[in-house]
């Protein structure tokens, strides 16, 4: 495995698997309140915070399932296609983006999520980030030479300090779980502020 | 009306959200989406008003690909569909569906309504710069230890928690 990458299915099933994979990813952001642009902004006032243990909850699942089903021989993880790492366009990016995020009160995802439960507010927000992509298509050729800029290519964390995957895996596992009690915590504190 | 059922334990809708993405690396070998789905749906929305400037322009050509079909056949396109379903069904479930725009009592709907577009506008050109949002690169790559994935979530977190106290008072 993966499936796809050794021609178990052709491209029209893949469509079928989006629709499917899309449909649980939507379900769960819903569930978990991720659709709400007031639960979202409340990550940044350190009153709800719902999207760090989501997320966190997220990537940690998918690392460690990943990562033991290659350990067992049933994925191969060199098939799986890594997001390629662009330093500088990634961290101006990024800065951005955040900027937009807390204004906004929604991420890409979870705006398709708030539209689609009836929040006009999530409506905004895709109308903007489609406008958002045009800017960036009108003035592709100027941004082109910065958006190419300090390539690392399809590379890992390990592979980048030199480190086994298990011992990095372990590190953010380690993160989460202390993020998650400082979470808590905070949490604690701003009802407690409230009442 | 029907009152809302409480949310789910966050803990557990990131496991649900994290398996989706563990199904999309072992079934199609790739993670998830969501800002390239649009950037599609833009591509193909100039690819049709200006064809001659779409196909000149690397960004543009790169997503319309072949033609409009090919391209709104697209996996992520496909995926936001998905994501637009599932969203509908547990909003529906849980008696969350609501026409309303969510903001604090003292904030006028349609300030809030620019503000949201404004918010979207800006995200949409810091997603592209980076190649990638929340879900195609933050979640995805996060899982797959991408150096630029982790990155960019620390990099948004500082200018979110930066720029947050200037965007309160439509909370409020």
């Amino acid at each position: 495995m993966p499936l796809y990458e050794n021609g178990a299915f052709g491209p029209g099933v893949a469509l079928v698997v989006a629709l499917g994979i899309g449909f649980v990813f939507g379900f769960f952001l819903e569930r978990g309140g991720l659709g709400s642009a007031r639960k979202l902004a409340a990550q940044f006032y350190l009153t709800d915070l719902t999207v760090l243990k989501v997320m966190f909850t997220a990537i940690v699942t998918a690392m460690l399932g990943s990562f033991w089903l290659s350990r067992i021989g049933v994925l191969d993880l060199s098939q799986v296609y890594v997001p390629a790492t662009y330093v500088l366009p990634q961290a101006v990016g990024g800065l951005v983006f955040g900027i937009g995020f807390v204004t906004g009160g929604l991420c890409p995802g979870t705006s398709c999520v708030a539209a689609a439960t009836g929040r006009t507010d999530g409506a905004g927000v895709l109308l903007g980030m489609c406008a958002g992509i045009f800017v960036f298509g009108e003035f592709y050729t100027q941004l082109q030479g910065f958006y190419n800029a300090t390539p690392l290519g399809e590379v890992t964390l390990p592979e980048l300090l030199g480190v086994s995957r298990g011992a990095v895996v372990f590190a953010i596992t380690f993160m989460a779980l202390g993020a998650f009690h400082v979470a808590g915590r905070l949490e604690r504190r701003a009802s407690a502020g409230e009442a | 009306m029907r009152l809302a059922r409480p949310y789910l334990n966050p803990y557990l809708a990131g496991v649900g959200i994290g398996l989706a993405m563990l199904g999309a690396f072992v079934v199609m070998g790739r993670g998830l989406g969501a800002s390239g789905a649009f950037s599609t749906a833009v591509s193909v929305t100039v690819a049709a008003a200006a064809p001659a400037h779409a196909m000149d322009n690397a960004f543009y050509s790169g997503y319309a690909g072949h033609g409009v079909r090919s391209a709104l056949s697209d996996w992520l396109v496909f995926e936001i569909l998905g994501v637009t379903l599932g969203a509908v069904v547990s909003g529906w479930l849980a008696g969350r569906m609501r026409l309303t725009s969510e903001r604090g009592p003292r904030m006028g709907g349609t300030q809030r309504l620019l503000l949201a577009f404004a918010g979207g506008t800006v995200m949409g050109f810091g997603a592209k710069l980076a190649r990638g949002c929340t879900s195609g690169l933050a979640l995805t790559g996060g899982a797959l230890l991408a150096p630029g994935a982790w990155l960019f979530v620390a990099a948004a977190f500082a200018s979110a928690y930066a720029v947050a106290p200037l965007v309160r008072r439509q909370w409020r």
